[in-house]
Parts: structure tokens; C-alpha cells; sequence
């Protein structure tokens, strides 16, 4: 895992070096273990690298000389070991053992489709010398991250946002519609970033920049094509387990030893399981408990490692921690966030990454695939009650969704069905699902100033995420409607970057998820609905297909979400503390002024209120979180020229060997894959 | 009554609106207008029974008795008078 930065010239003119140094100095967290450059005529790749496969003859920018082509990769081509062996058939010759020169010559065999043959999750750039080409690419799901911008007949491209901004030619400037987009999705949605001129290429696509023209395209869509031939319930669950068990074997591959997350829920327990029937060496395991019994499953994590015998590890976050950590985490996150649900994951890489580990498996992406999510059962609920609106019976099922929530288990059936879009009119809608969630999220803009509410007017609605579904939506069953839209929009916009790869990658730690690959997924994709969820059971056929493997008590229980406590990491309820200096500076009436983009009058209530310890609400909690963490990113990244990583330095892992610079001021050349075979 | 209405205006205004002018009348409905979530409408059972020493009870929670500045008036003053001739 690493990070990855490059420029590419249109014309003929050379790329300067200077600029793409400081691009990469930007991710040293990503890659603290090697450094390196290619600088040729009018393109110039750099490479942070943490070494997990091959690490003494994986170095990169790595060239395939007879080909005439160099790549920067971040990720992991799990199948590497696969795809060798076919090009060694076709008469490929490999000078090391690691998965990067199997890109270079999969692109040499195959071209553009070589990704398709991939099974990982990546964000790479080949620079094609012979045809002056580059070809930049992200896996189906999108686990890796990849960004870019156009400046004239320059291409610029990074893992992360800061890399770009640091070039002097980059502006500075916040998209308003970016902003528009997660106060409404919760995130952007790409290509769209919340910062003008910086592009994010969409999960599941390539680009190729020839010749100062560049293009965009697709190479993988989630499609659901429930199977209905009359394969039985055990048929499904043991082809599933089979798959998962082969899909975790992957995951397994690495040069470096691999720890686990252990939430104590039942899809990483599950993947902690798979881990140990496949290897005989000691897990290490690591999960995050909470003070406040609302947030913590810390007797679930109990049982898990009871049952499973792991070598365990927890750290406790406090709502304190969670202010005190918060502004580093939005300036990895580089977006604004609604919740401070990340901030523990920071903390929980930093423990991984202390304790030596720089990969871990967790158990991502079940509750999309499976159908785990309560969004997925309110919308059955809400369907089901929309039918006969009347009903006296239905609505109740709604209070069985949401027992952690007091506030909806007071609420009259009036009001709940106004809450819910319980309305005959809305069935048809092909975002019925998300409605009530957007709608809610969509309030948050009553703190939008004058400006930015001119800005984005004509943005409302939901058209721009309408315009981006397929063309087979309209033909899918609900559940999978509602599954597509938190596969492709939540799932990479927010779980898998803002709390997955930015927060793991913080602390020099790669996730690995055995539900995200891709086999799983298309698998997941043909399961029929009623099996994902049976009634309101939810993860019915990966409950069944996990009976063997994971304690009864962890398949069984209640499903938490995972949350953390929001307002109170800022505003703590004990009179003698304040909050954190850089929250009063960020959020008062001056500041707010100054960045124009809250009315500062609406925060100054928002925080009196906050203050009061009378922020209850949902929506409050939000607005407080959005608000802030939004004054951070212009703090972070439009007022100031975004910092290289010196401000978060984090030293390499224990055992990892002293970093070492390579090939930036030494020689043109940076590693020559025709060194000596090893 | 219009003190009622000018504090009522005063709370949602600090508490909903976040200091916002309230460009809404005294009919309009608080639901149609998004003014209000789950949990605000507990913040406002909250604040009326801390201001107008009334009890609400559960099967009260309704938009009929809630979800308007005049109906808020009308269940006040038909509670008053219901705990007076008590």
C-alpha cells in the first residue's frame, strides 16, 4: 500500500521535477517506507511505498524496459500469483516476485482490459512510452483512491487531494456544489469533489490521457440478476462460504504478517474465522470499545475472541479522544463529514500500526452485499406500510428497526409516517429508499449562507444522482435498487475512504476486505432478495452460511451500527472542560464571517445550544459535525497551502527498515526492473 | 395569547430555525415545511411543558395538537382549562 502521484505533459515540454517532490512529500503517511521518482521528457511518476509484497525487489516506479512502459501502482493484485504464471505461458519472463511487474506485463498482454482480470482493489498509472499514453485505472469497488486535475495540457494525478493542491498551479478554491452534494449524499459524487478542478475518477473505471485529450470509461458495473432457478437455501449458503473462505485466502498474501479487525459483529467475526481455518499462525486482532454503552460491543468482541482464540487488543476511545483527534482525521478524510464515525478508526489504525501490523482484513462491505443494513429494512417496512397507509398494525413494525433510538419509539403514527415518506405516491420512486435519510440530510442546509444557497440554487433534487444510474435500475427488484445505491454512492463516497482507506492509511495500515471482492460481489448480486433478508432477518443466508464458523451468540444478536458520540467529542457535558480552542476558533461568528460559506448567527445558536448539553437530535448532531468539519477543510486546505505530512509524521513500523530515498536526486531512472534477477 | 405565540415563534426560531426569521404564518404546517424532525418535536413537548406547567401524554403527540403555531395555542389553552376545571 502506498501512494502514488504523477504529471503527464500534452505537449512535448518537460516536466519539472520540483513539483511532483513536493506532490509526493505530501503522502509520506501512505508510503513511509521507500520513496521514488521517474522523471523522463514530458512525464514524471513518484512513488511513497509500504512495502507488503516483495519488498526487496517490489520498488517502484517500476519499468518493464522492453515494452517501453513504467507504473506507479497503490494496492494489491491478489490474484498476482495467477496471472503470472498465465503470461509466464504466453512467454513473459519476470525479473521479481511482486504483483506490480504483473500489472506491467498484464497491460503489455491485454491493454486497457487487463483490469478486468484483476482481482484486487488498486489505483495505479502505467506511462505507455511508445504510444505516449497514460493509462490510469481504480478497482470495481472502489477501495483505492485515485484523483486528478487538468491544468491546460497537464494531467496531474494523486492517492489523495493534498498531493494536488500543493502544486503552485492547482487552485484553491471549494466547489459549492461538491459541498451541495454531501449535505445531501453524505458525499460527493464523482467525479465531482467539494474542490473546483480536482476530479475523482469513479470506482470501476479507467482514463487515458493521449495527446492532451483525455477520456473516461467504465469497465465494471454492479448489476443485479437474481437467479431464479430453484437452487436451495444450503446449495446458496455453502457456495457462498466456499467463496468467501477462497476470496479470504487471497487476502492473505503478503510478505508482511496480517492482523484483523474485530468489531464484534458477525461479519468480521466471520472473516476472523475464514482467517484461521486458512492458517496455522497466531492472529492478532484489534477492535475499538466506547465508555458509553450506547456506542461499545465490547462483550460481543468477548465472545468473538473467546470463541475464536485470537490474540486480542482493544482500544478505548473517549469522547474526548474524538475532539482532540478530529481535526487530523478530516485532514485525511479530505471531505466534510457528517458524523465523527472515523475519528475511532484513526485511533485503531494508530493501535495496529504501534503493535507492528501494516495489513488488516476486515469485514467491510457484508452489510451491502447481504442486505445487513437498517436503511434496507425501514425501506421494506415503508413499503410495506405505503401499500395499505391506513393500517394500524403495519407502522408498528417500524419501532422494531430502531430500538437504540428513544426518540422514534415515542413518536405518534402520524408523525412516523410523515417522517418515513409513508405515502402510496413515493412507491414508485426509484429512490424511495433513501428519501428519508437524503431528506433529513438535506436540512442541514438552513446553515448554508446567502452565498453558497445562491451558489448551489437549481441543485436541489436529486437529479444529478438520477443521471448516474444505469439503465437496468428501473428493472431491479427494490431491495436491490436500495442495495445499488448504498454500494455505489455510501459504500465508496464514505465507509471505504472517509472511514476506511484514509483512516487506516493515516497510520501506514492497508485494509484488506474479504466481502469486497468482486466475485462476492457479483455472487451477492444474483442472491434473491428474499434470501438476503427473510421477513425483517437481515443477512439471512450469511447468518446461515456463517453457523460453523462463528459463535451463536454473535449470530444472533441484535445488529448495532457502528456510531460514535458526536457532539460530545466538542462540546463535553462537565462545565469545567471547553471545547478543543481549535472548535471556538473554527466555528465563531469572525471565522464564519471570513469563510463565508454558514451564517454565522444560525452556528452561534447551533452552539449555544450544543453548549447547553441540549444537542439531541439527529439532525443537530449532524449539522454540528458537517459544520465543523467543513471549517476544517478550508482551514486545512483553502486558506493554507496544504501541509506535506510533517505535521502528522508518523514513524515507520517497528519492524520495517529505516525508509530509504531512492532515484529523486540520484539518476533519471529511479528503479530498473533489468537489475539482476533475484 | 400572543405572548404564547411571540415566545413560541421566540423558541422555534433559536431551536429550529437556528436564528433564522420565521417567514411562515401561524397555520402553517411544521411538517410540510421540514421545520421539524423526530426528535425536535420532543424538544418542543419539552420546552411547552417546561413553560406552560402542562403534562402532555403520549397518545397528545399528534400533528392535530402540534404541527402549527395556532394548534399549539389551542391544545395549550384546552389543556389550562381542562387542568383549572379539574
Amino acid at each position: 500500500m502506498c501512494g502514488i502521484v504523477g504529471i503527464a505533459r500534452g505537449d512535448r515540454a518537460l516536466v519539472d521535477r520540483q513539483p511532483l517532490r513536493r506532490m509526493l512529500a505530501t503522502l509520506a503517511h501512505r508510503g513511509p517506507d521507500e520513496r521514488g521518482m521517474h522523471v523522463e521528457g514530458s512525464v514524471g511518476l513518484g512513488h511513497a511505498r509500504l512495502s507488503i509484497i516483495d519488498p526487496a525487489g517490489g520498488h517502484q516506479p517500476m519499468a518493464h524496459p522492453q515494452a517501453g512502459l513504467w507504473i506507479t501502482f497503490n494496492g494489491e493484485i491478489f490474484n498476482y500469483v495467477e496471472l503470472r504464471e498465465e503470461l509466464i505461458g504466453k512467454g513473459h519472463r519476470f525479473r521479481t516476485r511482486s504483483d506490480t511487474e504483473v500489472i506491467l506485463h498484464a497491460y503489455e498482454e491485454w491493454g486497457n482490459a487487463c483490469v478486468e482480470r484483476f482481482n484486487g482493489q488498486w489505483a495505479l498509472g502505467v506511462w505507455d512510452e511508445r504510444r505516449r499514453r497514460l493509462f490510469l485505472s481504480r478497482d470495481r469497488l472502489g477501495i483505492r483512491p485515485l484523483f486528478y486535475a487538468r491544468l491546460g495540457n497537464r494531467l496531474l494525478f494523486a492517492s489523495e487531494i493534498k498531493a494536488l493542491l500543493v502544486h503552485p498551479d492547482v487552485p484553491r478554491r471549494i466547489d459549492p456544489v461538491g459541498l451541495n452534494q454531501v449535505f445531501t449524499y453524505w458525499s460527493t459524487l464523482p467525479p465531482r469533489t467539494v474542490f473546483e478542478g480536482i476530479e475523482e475518477l469513479p470506482p470501476g473505471h479507467n482514463l487515458v490521457w493521449q495527446d492532451g485529450q483525455l477520456e473516461v470509461g467504465r469497465y465494471w458495473q454492479l448489476q443485479f440478476e437474481p437467479d431464479t432457478s430453484a437452487k436451495t437455501e444450503t446449495q446458496w449458503a455453502d457456495e457462498l462460504i466456499e467463496l468467501l473462505s477462497d476470496s479470504t485466502r487471497l487476502r492473505l498474501r503478503s510478505d508482511v504478517p496480517v492482523g484483523a479487525y474485530l468489531s464484534g459483529g458477525l461479519d468480521s467475526t466471520l472473516t476472523t474465522a475464514l482467517i484461521q481455518r486458512t492458517t496455522d499462525a497466531p492472529l492478532r486482532t484489534f477492535s475499538i470499545t466506547f465508555e458509553q454503552p450506547e456506542f461499545d460491543e465490547s462483550d460481543y468482541q468477548r465472545q468473538a475472541v473467546d470463541a475464536l482464540g485470537t490474540d486480542h487488543e482493544a482500544i478505548r476511545c473517549t469522547a474526548r479522544d474524538i475532539g482532540d483527534v478530529f481535526a487530523a482525521v478530516v485532514r485525511h478524510a479530505e471531505r466534510p463529514l457528517l458524523r465523527t464515525a472515523p475519528a475511532p478508526l484513526f485511533l485503531l489504525s494508530e493501535l495496529a500500526h504501534d503493535s507492528g501490523f501494516k495489513v488488516v482484513v476486515t469485514g467491510e462491505g457484508a452489510d451491502e452485499m447481504f442486505g445487513g443494513y437498517n436503511i434496507f429494512k425501514e425501506a421494506k417496512v415503508r413499503r410495506f406500510w405505503a401499500q395499505r397507509p391506513d393500517s394500524a398494525w403495519r407502522p408498528l413494525l417500524l419501532k422494531k428497526l430502531y430500538p437504540y433510538l428513544p426518540n422514534l419509539q415515542a413518536q405518534s403514527l402520524a408523525y412516523q409516517k410523515a417522517f418515513f415518506h409513508v405515502r402510496p405516491e413515493d412507491l414508485t420512486d426509484p429512490l424511495f429508499s433513501h428519501l428519508p435519510r437524503w431528506e433529513m440530510t438535506s436540512r442541514l442546509k438552513t446553515f448554508f449562507s446567502e452565498e453558497l444557497r445562491a451558489a448551489t440554487a437549481g441543485q436541489n433534487g436529486y437529479a444529478d444522482c438520477l443521471s448516474t444510474l444505469p439503465n437496468e435500475f428501473a428493472d431491479w427488484p427494490p431491495f436491490c435498487q436500495a442495495q445499488y445505491l448504498e454500494s455505489t454512492m455510501f459504500l465508496p463516497g464514505y465507509l471505504l475512504s472517509s472511514q476506511g482507506d484514509r483512516m487506516a492509511m493515516a497510520h501506514s495500515v492497508e485494509g484488506r476486505y474479504p466481502f469486497l471482492d468482486h466475485r462476492v460481489a457479483e455472487f451477492a448480486a444474483r442472491i434473491p432478495p428474499r434470501l438476503k433478508m427473510k421477513g425483517l432477518h437481515e443477512k439471512y443466508l450469511l447468518k446461515r452460511a456463517s453457523r460453523d464458523y462463528v459463535p451463536e451468540s454473535v449470530v444472533r444478536r441484535t445488529k448495532q451500527p457502528y456510531r460514535a458520540p458526536d457532539v460530545a467529542g466538542f462540546f463535553p457535558p462537565s462545565r469545567d472542560q471547553s471545547p478543543p480552542e481549535y472548535v471556538q476558533e473554527l466555528l465563531s461568528p469572525e471565522q464564519l464571517r471570513q469563510d463565508g460559506l454558514f451564517r454565522p448567527e444560525a452556528v452561534a445558536s447551533l452552539v449555544r445550544k450544543a453548549s447547553r448539553g441540549d444537542v439531541v437530535s439527529q439532525r443537530d448532531n449532524m449539522a454540528l459535525v458537517g459544520i465543523l468539519s467543513t471549517q476544517l477543510i478550508v482551514e486545512h486546505f483553502i486558506r493554507h497551502q496544504p501541509s506535506s505530512a510533517s505535521s502528522d509524521q508518523i514513524e515507520p513500523p517497528p519492524q520495517a527498515a529505516v525508509p530509504r530515498l531512492v532515484g529523486d536526486d540520484v539518476a533519471e531512472e529511479t528503479y530498473d526492473a533489468t537489475s539482476p534477477v533475484r | 395569547m400572543s405572548n404564547t405565540v411571540d415566545a413560541l415563534r421566540a423558541f422555534i426560531q433559536e431551536n429550529f430555525l437556528f436564528g433564522r426569521e420565521p417567514d411562515f404564518s401561524d397555520d402553517d404546517s411544521f411538517l410540510e415545511m421540514g421545520l421539524i424532525d423526530s426528535t425536535g418535536v420532543l424538544e418542543l413537548v419539552g420546552h411547552l411543558e417546561t413553560t406552560h406547567g402542562v403534562t402532555i401524554e403520549d397518545d397528545e403527540l399528534v400533528p392535530e395538537n402540534l404541527d402549527s403555531i395556532n394548534r399549539i395555542v389551542r391544545f395549550i389553552e384546552l389543556k389550562q382549562q381542562a387542568a383549572t376545571s379539574a
